[in-house]
Formats: structure tokens, C-alpha cells, sequence
């Protein structure tokens, strides 16, 4: 069956539209017009299908219901909003758990990393690079494949490329097969920090029920070593795969490509210094063994969380919700005295307002978050989560716990001996691009990072219970009136979590997780999403006609950012157009379907 | 992830599965309900069996199957293009697969309260471009399907998204469908709750319904919520290793205490759960038994009738009052008992002589 349609415009131009998209987590879709004469892609719409109403079923809920609800909203990293709705309860409360609370944590949510990036880079992501794939696409591309000796052989002992993509294909690859093994004993990491997983039944306000022992650290170190000696293995793998891509597809820079419009909330408190005050939270923010920090165009503009919070601006414009405009205003002032905006996640009312699809009006389900930086509101994404983390930790050249060290332009990542192999070094540089090949890379990178960072935290904890301290919570009171938020990264990137008490009850409730940002659509100023704005720039290097094109470079793009929703995308391309004429808000009328 | 024809030479089936190649089954997968995919992604969890193991017929006398489930699948061309994973949404409605097992994920919203647009889509209708809703999915495939299964405590029960103050008055499938509802084939809806679903108890139930399908086992034993009796049965509190401590009239006054957390919020006495007995994963993990108070997310009546989780039960009251006070007399006595039993015997020393009563024949 002949997949595309002509646009009636006489454009030139193919519609095409992939919804769902598979091997992401929700449902997504993407409406895009191509141009095969130019191949390339001239226009995309990321759409949301699916609906729940977070902010709007927790009006009058207990606050302290919140983490065990916000955990909910994802199946692949609750516990990320569990752990930032304790967060953002904990400032509510007026409580700091004990250290040894918040060592576990950290412990948790490192294994998350490790977990999550694992599966996605290798049974979801993996796949769009696996022989069977690259065969489909790119015959040409495989035979090089098959040519060309893997650079670090030695160090993951596939010989060839085409031995590497062949060991990613789904189920028969021997690497596709181990990495499902590893996210299993990974999660097992995380089920002794955090009970359960996705969502975590041992995280509370006030630090977490977990019963630290001499045992728990054992079951979690030993498995923790075998991750280590696996990542050194993955890092040289996926730096020989990425590397052939550049190689073989000269251009393949291009391949979801977007200006460096990077935002990074910050991860894993340091106890010593986080005390979980909004007052102090410039100074604990800055402790962070993943620096926060927001990076445009190569340069850190801020890594100040309190600076964060108050630009963050909720926008609507391509969604189906009525404005919240003339709406109770909760929070007109932050603690410190500085003013709120009334477009702020604390201030934010929820209107769901069903409505029938339509990209030259409302097509999605995603709000567009902005940050507003006192000129413009720009559009950041997250890299999928790593590209951005590793980028402001690099700059801000904080971190220093010996197992990693931000050097201000690169980050160092050291892995003591483990069973069979030495003590290993890596150092992620800061990329030229922020594209598709280096968001995947930066996730493996991250991986490696958040183990070592693993061991520092271990380490921690140890020392805690040998000193006898073993308290991990600590007792606290809902007031009647307070405000709270919460900062973290969830495996993709940014979250926040904003929330208003009145009368002991949440009065106001929004979580906002880095899909909204990435998967934003255009804008009340016509910005578009970072999906469809990187999509919009891909470059089209398929071999197949369009009679049975798969898309795979418009795929590679979109699931580099490890999209995470349910929500669809769907795109559409534009003949004889440039790129740049595109992202002008008055050139979406007329082309869209 | 179609996991059936994919080897290189084209079949993934045993040498000894006859000369006629064998149909597959195939599994279709929704999981645009109001869903976070949490129950896909614990799925892939398991280890008894492995979703490979499914996938490959790994475990004797499992049959062939086909598996589209958007988390992993291999397919992702554009629609009505090249390998599209929707089609086979659109085969099955045509009849073109059979049999095939639907999979239900996420609770299914009321469409029929608003005027317009939809709260869950799944797939375009090429007729109108507009989301072809979740419900109208199940309408379409539901009385094809040889069995459906709800995964999760939102496809089972409504669950979270199914909150009090909802907007989008969500429910579970068989509240849509019926809860008498009956496949073509006369299997029930096979309820599997869980927030998310314990890993193996899934693979466990697909299993079952797999042998069930290949002929070689009955009728999936269900209860009246539609669960499978043997995972469901018992409560939390029958398998939770803390209940020691209840019968001993302890209770946990903080969480980070390993006694009975009942007084903190804990429902595990009257939910129907297994993890505290199984453990999450390769019995590592759990709920109560680790820490965690059960806040009931496989019951119906969860979470409204749980919340707020960490005020104590207040059925829970009476009862801890209660042990609290002949676990105190308990408690007592077997303090007594555990002081004489720490103590060796006495015949267990060194020196000349044997005290054991062993009588020496020289």
C-alpha cells in the first residue's frame, strides 16, 4: 500500500505521520511533511493523545499522598517524581532527613539511571542502530558496516560494526539479551533502596523506611560492580558505533539537530549541605552531584536553582486547555521576597478542554513550558536527559568526589578495578553538536557517571551505619499553610514538582517532567517543541523510495530525546523550503494537514 | 517486537514442531489507556519466565506467538507505510489474525461526557485523521479477541487515574465491557492488578493462558474480581514477614523501624496481594516486609479507600490494640523460652570428662 499522501497545496511536499510510535514509553505521535526531492524534513507536529489530570484529581487530596500519586504519572521513572514530591514535601514540612536517608536515595535513583538508560539505549534505541534495521535502511551503510574493525575490539570484543549492530538485534543479539539481563539486577539495586519498582513503596517525606545494614550495601555493591565492569565494555562500544555513523552518512550531524538549548534541574543532594530550605537552595542546589545549570548556545547562563525556578513560564497556544488568565493567583511572592509569575507552575490552574485535533490550531495534549530568561522564552530541551546533565555538570566544574571530577569543560569518570578488568578512566568532552548521535552517546556516558557516583554514595552510607547512625527518617507535620518545590532529574531530564497547602490540604499540584518540555508543541508566540523543531532540521539519508520508507533518521531524531508520554507525534515537510523559514510561527498556516 | 518469524532462517520454531508451519498467536497490545506504561516496563522484569523466554517458546509447551507491544517493538514505519506497527490493529479488526490475545493497559476513560476530541487515542482513522479512541479499540477487537486481559490496577479496576475528583471518568475494562463478559472462546476477562503488576505474576498469568490456549491446561482458575486465584488469594499480611511482630503486639512507632508498620498506614490485612511473600524481583524488594507501607494498589478500591496512606487503617485500630495486648503476655513468655534456647547444653565443654551421658564400654 502506498504509505504517503500528496499535500493538496502543490507544495511538493509528502505528509507522513508515525502514531504511535513505538519502543518509547506512552503514545506518541508525529505528523511531519516531508520533501523526498530535498530530503529533508520541512515541517513536524508532535502530538499527545492521552489525557489524565494529575493537578486536577489531587485538589483536596493529604499532601502526603502526593509521592505515592505523582509516582503514577510514569511507569519508567516514577520514582523520580516520588523522590521530587518528597522533595518538594520536605520543604513544605520544614524537615531534612538523615543523612543516611538521603544516601539511600541517591543510591536509589543512581540505579534508576543506570537501569533506565540501559534498557532504552539497548532494547529500545538500540534497535533503530541494530543489523536488521541498518539492512532495511541502509544496505550500503551495512556493508561498510561489515568492512569496518571496531576501534576498541579489544576492549568489548565485537571485531566489526556490523558485529556490534548485530548484537543489537531485538531478542537473537547476544548484547540486546545481556542488556535485558542488566536491567534487571539494576532494578533488583533498586528495590533495595526503594522497596519496589517503578514506584517505590519505602520513600516518605522525611527520608525513607528502608532498614540500612551492613547486608543492604553488600546486595547493592556487589551488583553494583558487575555494572561497573559491564560499562566498561558499553562506553567504547557505543563510542565505536556513534563514531561509524559520522563515518559512514558524512552530514549525519544534522540528524535531529537543535541549538544548544539546554536545561538541567540538578540531582543527588549531598547531605551535608542540603537542608531542603527554599532559602538556602541557591547554595544546596550548587551541591548537587548533577550541577543544575541552563546552557544556550554552548554557554552557561545560570546555575543558580532559585534563578530556575522563578523563569520557569507555563505556555499554552497548540494545547487543549483554556487559559488559566484572570485564574486565583496561589503564590505572588517566593519565600525570599522575589515576585511569582502568574504563568509559574505554582500559579497554574488545569482547564482540560477536549477538543477535536487540528495543527493549524490545538493538536496536542503536552503544554509548551518555557524559560523565560527577562528577553525571550526559550524552548529547552534536555538532551534526553544526559546530554544536558553531563554539559552543565561540565561547565559549572563543581563536582569533585573522586570517582568523577568536572573539570569546566569536560567531565572525568573514574572506574576502580573490577573482576576481570582494571581501573578505567573516561572523560565525556563537550560535543559540537547537540543532535541525535550525541544525546545517545552522553546516555551511556551518564551511566558510567552515575555508577561511580554509585560507589561514592555507598561509601557514604556505610560509614553511617558503622558509626552506629542508622535513622533514616524523620518525624515531621503537615502546617496548614506552606508551599514547597522540588527540584530533581528524572532519567530524561528536568522535574519540578510545585505545591500550595491550605488547610492541610493541597490546594495546588504541578509536576512537570522533562516530556512536556521536549514534547512541547508551538507556543502563544509560535515557538515550536523541541521535537519538532529538531525533527524539522533532520535531514533525510534513508536509501528506501517513499513507497516504502520507514523514517528511520525522522526515528533515530526523535528517540534520541527518549521520549517518555503518552502523547503521539506527527509531522509534515515542505518543498524548496529552508529550515529557517520554517520556524517562523506565520509559516505553519497553509502547509499543515 | 515480533518475535515469531525473525531468526535467519526465518522461523523461531522448534525442529520438533512438525512439518506444518505453525500459526502464532498473536498478542495485541494497547497501552494508550490512561496509562503510564508502568505495567509494560515491569513486565520486562521478570525472570520467570523472561519475556524471552515467552517470545522463544522457552518453557515446554508453549506455543508460537507474535507479540506487537509498542514498548519494544522492532516496527515503526508511518502510517498505512512500510511495517507499521498500527496494522496490526487494523488486521485484527478485519479478522485477519487469529486467534490473537488482547492486552489492556492503562483505565479506560468516558468519552461519552464531553462534546468533542477524545481523553485517549490509539492510532489515526484514516477516514477522519482524528485518534481512534482507546474504548472504540476495545468495541472493534474486544468480541474478535480469544481472551483479553486487563494489566494493572487501571485496566483492572480504574485505579489512580479513576481517583475521586477524575476528570475524565476513568474505569477498569470490565466495567466498560461487563464483568460478566465472556470471549468468543468463554474466558472471562483475566484480571492481573498491581501498581504496577508484580513482574512474574504477568509472565506467570500469560503463561498459563498460553498453555490454556495450546490445549494443555484448564480453565484459568479466576475469583470473583476476575484475578487468578493462585497469585491472589492470600493477603499481604498472611505473607508478610513483619507479621511476627504483630502477633507479638509490636508495632512501628517511625518508618524506619523493622517491626509491624499497621499503626503507620499499612493495609497488607486485608489486601490481596502476594509480593510481600514473593518478593519484587527474584524475591528482592517488596512492600511491608521491606519498609514500605502497603497502600492496597491491587484492590478495587484503590486508592480512594486507602488514602490517606499513612494514616493508620482504622480497622487496623481495634485489632493492634488487641495484640497489643496479648502479644505483651506473648512477648513475655517466649523471652523466657529464647533465653534457655540461646544457651548450649551443658554437656558441650572441655576436660577430662564426658557429661553427655554416653556410657563408656571401657
Amino acid at each position: 500500500m502506498a504509505p504517503t499522501t500528496k499535500t493538496a497545496d502543490g507544495s511538493g511536499l509528502t505528509e507522513m505521520s508515525w502514531d504511535p510510535i513505538t519502543r518509547i514509553v506512552g503514545s506518541l505521535g508525529i505528523h511531519t511533511k516531508i520533501d523526498f526531492k530535498q530530503k529533508r524534513v520541512a515541517e513536524c507536529y508532535s502530538t499527545s493523545s492521552v489525557f489524565r489530570g494529575y493537578s486536577v484529581f489531587m485538589r483536596g487530596k493529604d499532601p502526603r499522598d502526593a509521592h505515592f500519586i505523582t509516582s503514577r504519572i510514569c511507569g519508567i521513572c516514577g520514582d523520580n517524581h516520588a523522590t521530587c514530591s518528597v522533595y518538594a514535601q520536605n520543604m513544605a514540612y520544614g524537615v531534612k532527613p538523615p543523612h543516611l536517608g538521603e544516601w539511600i536515595i541517591n543510591l536509589g535513583e543512581a540505579a534508576e539511571f543506570m537501569f533506565d538508560h540501559n534498557i532504552f539505549q539497548e532494547n529500545l534505541v538500540g534497535v533503530d542502530y541494530c543489523e536488521k534495521m541498518v539492512r532495511e535502511t541502509n544496505p550500503g551503510v551495512l556493508d561498510l558496516a561489515e568492512r569496518t574493525e571496531a576501534p576498541h575490539a579489544a576492549e568489548h570484543g565485537y571485531r566489526t560494526i556490523a558485529d556490534i549492530m548485530r548484537s543489537l538485534n531485538p531478542l537473537e543479539g547476544e548484547f540486546y539479551r545481556e542488556a535485558l539481563q542488566v536491567s534487571r539486577y539494576t532494578r533488583e539495586m533498586f528495590c533495595l533502596m526503594e522497596g519496589r519498582h517503578v514506584h517505590p513503596s519505602t520513600l516518605y517525606a522525611g527520608g525513607v523506611g528502608t532498614v540500612a545494614s551492613v547486608q543492604l550495601f553488600t546486595d547493592y555493591l556487589s551488583r553494583l560492580m558487575r555494572y561497573v565492569e559491564f560499562m566498561k565494555r558499553v562506553v567504547p562500544l557505543h563510542d565505536d558505533l556513534f563514531d561509524f555513523f559520522y563515518e559512514a552518512l558524512p552530514g549525519y550531524e544534522e540528524v535531529g539537530r537543535r541549538r544548544v538549548l539546554l536545561g538541567c534541574w540538578g540531582a543527588l543532594n549531598d547531605p551535608d549541605h542540603c537542608d531542603f530550605t527554599y532559602r538556602n537552595m541557591t547554595d544546596w542546589g550548587r551541591r548537587m552531584f548533577v550541577t543544575p545549570g541552563i546552557v544556550v548556545d554552548g554557554e552557561l547562563v545560570t546555575n543558580d536553582l532559585t534563578e530556575i525556578n522563578l523563569g520557569i513560564r507555563i505556555l499554552l497556544g497548540s494545547s487543549y486547555y483554556d487559559d488559566w488568565a484572570g485564574q486565583e493567583q496561589f503564590v505572588t511572592h517566593d519565600p525570599l521576597g522575589n515576585p511569582v509569575d502568574p504563568r509559574h507552575p505554582w500559579n497554574q490552574h488545569t482547564i482540560p478542554a477536549p477538543q477535536k485535533r487540528n495543527f493549524e490550531d490545538k493538536y496536542s495534549w503536552v503544554m509548551s513550558p518555557r524559560w523565560f530568561d527577562g528577553t525571550e522564552h526559550l524552548a529547552l530541551d534536555t538532551g534526553g536527559g544526559p546530554l544536558a546533565r553531563l554539559w552543565s555538570t561540565a561547565l559549572s566544574g563543581l563536582v569533585d568526589c573522586g570517582y568523577v571530577k568536572s573539570t569546566g569543560h569536560s567531565v572525568v569518570i573514574n572506574l576502580p578495578r573490577s573482576l576481570t578488568k582494571p581501573e578505567t578512566s573516561f572523560e565525556w568532552k563537550i560535543p559540537r553538536w547537540s543532535n541525535a548521535l550525541e544525546r545517545n552517546r552522553a546516555r551511556t556516558y551518564f551511566q558510567a557517571y552515575t555508577a561511580a557516583l554509585a560507589l561514592h554514595f555507598a561509601e557514604k552510607a556505610l560509614d553511617e551505619v558503622r558509626a552506629g547512625r542508622t535513622q533514616t527518617w524523620e518525624k515531621f507535620e503537615v502546617p496548614d499553610e506552606s508551599i514547597g518545590c522540588g527540584f530533581t532529574e528524572a532519567v530524561r531530564g528536568v522535574l519540578s514538582h510545585h505545591m500550595v497547602i491550605r488547610d492541610g490540604k493541597i490546594a495546588n499540584y504541578h509536576p512537570y517532567p522533562p516530556t512536556p518540555w521536549n514534547a512541547s508543541v508551538r507556543d502563544s508566540y509560535g515557538t515550536p517543541g523541541p521535537y519538532e523543531d529538531a525533527v524539522q532540521n533532520t535531514p533525510i539519508f534513508e536509501e528506501n523510495a517513499p513507497e516504502n520508507f520507514k523514517g528511520i533518521d525522522i526515528m533515530r531524531a526523535v528517540r534520541s530525546f527518549d521520549p517518555c508520554l503518552p502523547c503521539g507525534v506527527h509531522m509534515y515537510v515542505g518543498g524548496g523550503r529552508t529550515v529557517q523559514e520554517t520556524h517562523l510561527p506565520t509559516g505553519l498556516s497553509g502547509l499543515a494537514g | 517486537m515480533d518475535a515469531a518469524p525473525s531468526a535467519p532462517n526465518g522461523s523461531t520454531a522448534p525442529p520438533s514442531a512438525g512439518t506444518e508451519e505453525e500459526a502464532p498467536i498473536h498478542i495485541l497490545w494497547i497501552n494508550a489507556g490512561l496509562s503510564c506504561d508502568g505495567d509494560s516496563v515491569s513486565l520486562t522484569a521478570a525472570t520467570q519466565p523472561s519475556i524471552e523466554q515467552i517470545a522463544l517458546q522457552g518453557l515446554p509447551g508453549l506455543p508460537k506467538i507474535a507479540v506487537h507491544w509498542p514498548l519494544i517493538d522492532f516496527e515503526c514505519g508511518p502510517v498505512q507505510g512500510a511495517d507499521t506497527f498500527i496494522e496490526w490493529f487494523f488486521k485484527a479488526e478485519r479478522g485477519e489474525i487469529e486467534p490473537f490475545v488482547l492486552v489492556i493497559e492503562g483505565s479506560i476513560p468516558n468519552e461519552a461526557i464531553k462534546s468533542e476530541g477524545y481523553w485517549c487515542g490509539f492510532g489515526d482513522d484514516p477516514e477522519t485523521g482524528q485518534p481512534i479512541t482507546t474504548s472504540e479499540w476495545i468495541d472493534r477487537l474486544a468480541p474478535k479477541a480469544l481472551a483479553v486481559v486487563a494489566i494493572g490496577t487501571c485496566a483492572t479496576y480504574g485505579g489512580i487515574h479513576a481517583m475521586e475528583g477524575n476528570p475524565t471518568g476513568a474505569m477498569g475494562v470490565p466495567d466498560y465491557l461487563g464483568w460478566d463478559w465472556k470471549s468468543g472462546a468463554g474466558i472471562p476477562i483475566v484480571c492481573v492488578p498491581g501498581c504496577p503488576i508484580q513482574p512474574d505474576n504477568f509472565a506467570e498469568t500469560l503463561t498459563y493462558l498460553l498453555h490454556q490456549a495450546a490445549g494443555s491446561a484448564p480453565m484459568i482458575p479466576l475469583d470473583d474480581k476476575l484475578r487468578p486465584t493462585w497469585l491472589f488469594g492470600a493477603t499481604v499480611h498472611e505473607g508478610c514477614d513483619r507479621g511476627g511482630y504483630y502477633e507479638q503486639g509490636e508495632f512501628a512507632t517511625t518508618y524506619d523501624s523493622p517491626k509491624c508498620l499497621v499503626k503507620l498506614g499499612c493495609w497488607g490485612p486485608v489486601v490481596h496481594c502476594n509480593v510481600a511473600k514473593r518478593g519484587w524481583m527474584d524475591g528482592i524488594g517488596g512492600c511491608p516486609n521491606v519498609g514500605g507501607i502497603c497502600i492496597a494498589c491491587t484492590m478495587p478500591g484503590f486508592p480512594d479507600k486507602f488514602m490517606p496512606f499513612m494514616d493508620p487503617p482504622p480497622g487496623g485500630i481495634v485489632s493492634s490494640t488487641a495484640s497489643g495486648l496479648y502479644g505483651g503476655v506473648i512477648r513475655r513468655l517466649r523471652a523466657i523460652t529464647r533465653k534457655t534456647v540461646d544457651k548450649e547444653p551443658r554437656w558441650r565443654h572441655t576436660g577430662t570428662e564426658l557429661t553427655t551421658g554416653y556410657r563408656a564400654p571401657w
